[in-house]
């Protein structure tokens, strides 16, 4: 006798696969024929395909797949072509930006040329793809509130990679392509502008992901938890709301004095995602072209408190004469 | 709970035991070493300590040799540092030295045992040269090495080389020059504690004279021209600092703002200390004997051995875990006067 269970799906239910809607004019067809797979459908929907992939999707694959074989490439050349050190290596290997002494110039495919090349290759890609969310969400008759929210994360991209390196003169301000390494960049970017947990605009994105975190889960967790009622049919809810939306309703009345509604939920959740990297970019831009050494301004503003000396005042020995270079 | 279900668990829980296997085992010892609550703690593990312990060990010293008598410049010949001993004390080091640094080979390591007065072996004018060092050090660095000071132990721990050195690095981009270049670093470097940071940071500021300080010292644009790929340099160095005294960031930092001499322990001066006397040593002590070592000696880029924090410090933060060893060997830490000895090249 197969139950249902809302925390890991056991039951799948199969029918005959579905193509979707007609798609009108100027759509290409559908790739693919669909098909029934069960180990998807205990996360997802079972059914694979068909795919939609259209001049844009084309585009975008052909330019992200230049990118992802350039950086690749140049990995692969850093251990001489070596198979095993490549995978033993992969997650400290990187493509560098230009050093310091190229500024904005175009420097040597070897010092940070093809970091450049596929820097343009890549967002030419992501571009692409962004077009392609929007005419397909267009295409479908749908809002097109994900491209937008694809927008903010494009935004917090070109500001570490383009805008802000631009700013400041200098593309070997930009994050390295590499696993280790761009979090060393990361590390690397709060020690040389002061710590940026003084940032406040990094402090506010940090409240937007832990947001989205909590609203995640409380989300996720009532409508699991309505789900005996039929609380997983939101949009039937939002039209019709029954004892399902009523009862999740109420629990965070009672334990909390307020709730989200069902609409207002998905707004909640949709903008703390959509600000996360908004104020975060904004955070990076101002970073070394307004701000310098953030603790310093936080010390300025008030920000950052002053804490009891507890170790004997130590000179900076740099200032003392007769200090040894 | 299906078999399928629970085989997949025992994979996720035997998967997840084999990556904590990569980790130091809980408990560690956290020792508060600022203000509370600011996070200035040092975290360390007592088995490492454990481990640490036979490394740091001092030797059994000689009983101390009379000072009386002639000189070891009236008894032997060729004695240029070290003559103002007396014959007692002058053996009794050199007994002592060939135990620190040559215990298997003895005198015969640096000695020719037809003429021990003459240079005719590399290892007898690195030798002087590295008394000379010592002294310097002794002398010169007290704001490093305090009155503690260092012995040919310090470094040798019974080894001909020091079993913590560093070389230059080949950095030649390998294969075609038009790709794949690492710039220096991306690749797990034990000299940076596995990290992808720039993993030759010694020979800019350990050789060379490379500012080191990144951060600037006003909250709004100044002059500051430093770029992140600098700090990364500089977090290359201070990795290996960290690694080498076996301590955490906040040993001499205040990390809520690394830059703050203010709200620095004390302890960051010591190190400033010790990164430009490392500097000194290696410009002035190591790098001229460059013609004095044999090839098998030297370094991929032919280069002399040099030194750095993990040479004397191997994983603590007080080098033999603080002994005062120089006070057995007081004439290790006097100053000879006759210092200009040449150094003879091969």
């Amino acid at each position: 006798m197969p139950q249902y269970q809302n925390l890991f799906t056991t039951v799948q239910v199969t029918g005959p696969t579905s193509d979707g809607i007609h798609l009108g004019r100027g759509n290409d067809p559908r790739l693919g024929k669909p098909f029934m797979l069960h180990l998807a459908g205990r996360l997802g929907n079972a059914q694979i395909g068909p795919i939609y992939l259209g001049t844009l999707g084309l585009a975008s694959l052909v330019f992200g797949t230049l990118a992802f074989n350039i950086i690749g490439m140049n990995m692969l050349a850093s251990v001489n072509y070596d198979p095993i050190q490549f995978i033993r290596q992969l997650f400290w290997l990187a493509l560098e930006p230009p050093a310091p002494q190229y500024g904005l110039h175009m420097p040597p495919l070897n010092q940070g040329g093809w970091w450049l090349i596929a820097g343009l290759f890549l967002t030419i890609s992501i571009f692409l793809w962004w077009a392609r969310t929007y005419r397909r969400a267009r295409q479908l008759g749908m809002g097109t509130h994900v491209p937008w929210a694809f927008v903010s994360a494009i935004w917090l991209y070109l500001v570490l990679g383009f805008f802000r390196p631009l700013l400041m003169g200098c593309w070997c301000e930009a994050v390295p392509f590499g696993i280790f390494p761009h979090l060393d960049w990361t590390a690397a970017f709060s020690l040389r502008y002061g710590n940026l947990f003084y940032n406040p605009f990094h402090a506010l994105s940090i409240v937007f992901l832990y947001g989205s975190v909590l609203l995640f889960a409380m989300h996720g967790a009532t409508i699991l938890a309505v789900s005996r009622y039929g609380g997983e049919r939101e949009i039937e809810q939002i039209v019709d709301r029954g004892t399902a939306s009523e009862r999740a309703a109420l629990f965070w009345r009672w334990t909390m004095g307020f709730n989200a509604t069902m609409e207002s939920i998905h707004r909640w959740a949709w903008w703390f995602a959509v600000l996360c990297p908004l104020v975060g970019g904004i955070g990076i831009l101002l970073t070394g072209t307004v701000v310098d050494n953030w603790y310093l301004w936080a010390v300025k503003h008030g920000v950052a408190p002053p804490y009891p000396a507890v170790f004997p005042y130590t000179v900076d020995p740099a200032t003392l004469t007769g200090g040894k270079p | 709970m299906s078999a399928m279900t629970s085989r997949l668990l025992s994979l996720v829980v035997l998967s997840a035991a084999v990556l904590l296997t990569g980790c130091e085992r809980p408990p560690m010892q956290s020792e508060q070493h600022g203000y509370r609550g600011t996070g200035m703690v040092q975290v360390k593990n007592p088995r490492t300590l454990e481990d640490q312990a036979a490394n740091n060990q001092v030797p059994f010293a000689l009983p101390q040799a009379p000072a009386e008598g002639p000189r070891a410049s009236q008894v032997y010949k060729n004695v240029q540092v070290l003559g103002g001993l007396s014959q007692g004390q002058f053996n009794r080091l050199m007994v002592s030295m060939a135990s620190w640094v040559a215990p298997n080979e003895g005198c015969l390591y640096c000695h020719n045992p037809a003429n021990f007065a003459e240079d005719s072996k590399y290892t007898k004018v690195v030798a002087r040269r590295m008394i000379q060092m010592t002294q310097h050090i002794n002398t010169d660095w007290t704001q490093h090495v305090a009155e503690t000071g260092v012995t040919c132990y310090t470094c040798h721990r019974g080894n001909h080389i020091p079993q913590q050195v560093w070389f230059k690095r080949d950095q030649t981009p390998m294969g075609a020059d038009f790709i794949g270049d690492r710039a220096g670093q991306n690749e797990p470097a034990p000299s940076v504690g596995l990290s992808s940071l720039p993993n030759d940071p010694f020979t800019p500021f350990l050789l060379g004279a490379e500012g080191i300080r990144v951060g600037g010292t006003y909250a709004l644009p100044h002059d500051n021209r430093h770029s992140i790929k600098q700090a990364e340099w500089t977090y290359g160095l201070m990795t290996h600092m960290s690694e080498s005294l076996g301590v955490n960031c906040t040993y001499c930092h205040n990390t809520r703002s690394f830059v703050s001499w203010q709200d620095s322990p004390p302890q960051r001066a010591t190190a400033w200390y010790g990164i430009r006397m490392v500097r000194d040593v290696n410009v002035q002590y190591l790098e001229p004997l460059l013609g004095t070592f044999p090839h098998e000696r030297l370094g991929e880029m032919g280069d002399v051995a040099k030194v750095y924090c993990a040479t004397c410090h191997q994983g603590v933060y007080k080098p033999l875990n603080g002994a005062k060893m120089l006070d057995s060997f007081p004439e290790l830490r006097a100053y000879t006067p006759n210092s200009d000895v040449k150094v003879s090249k091969r």
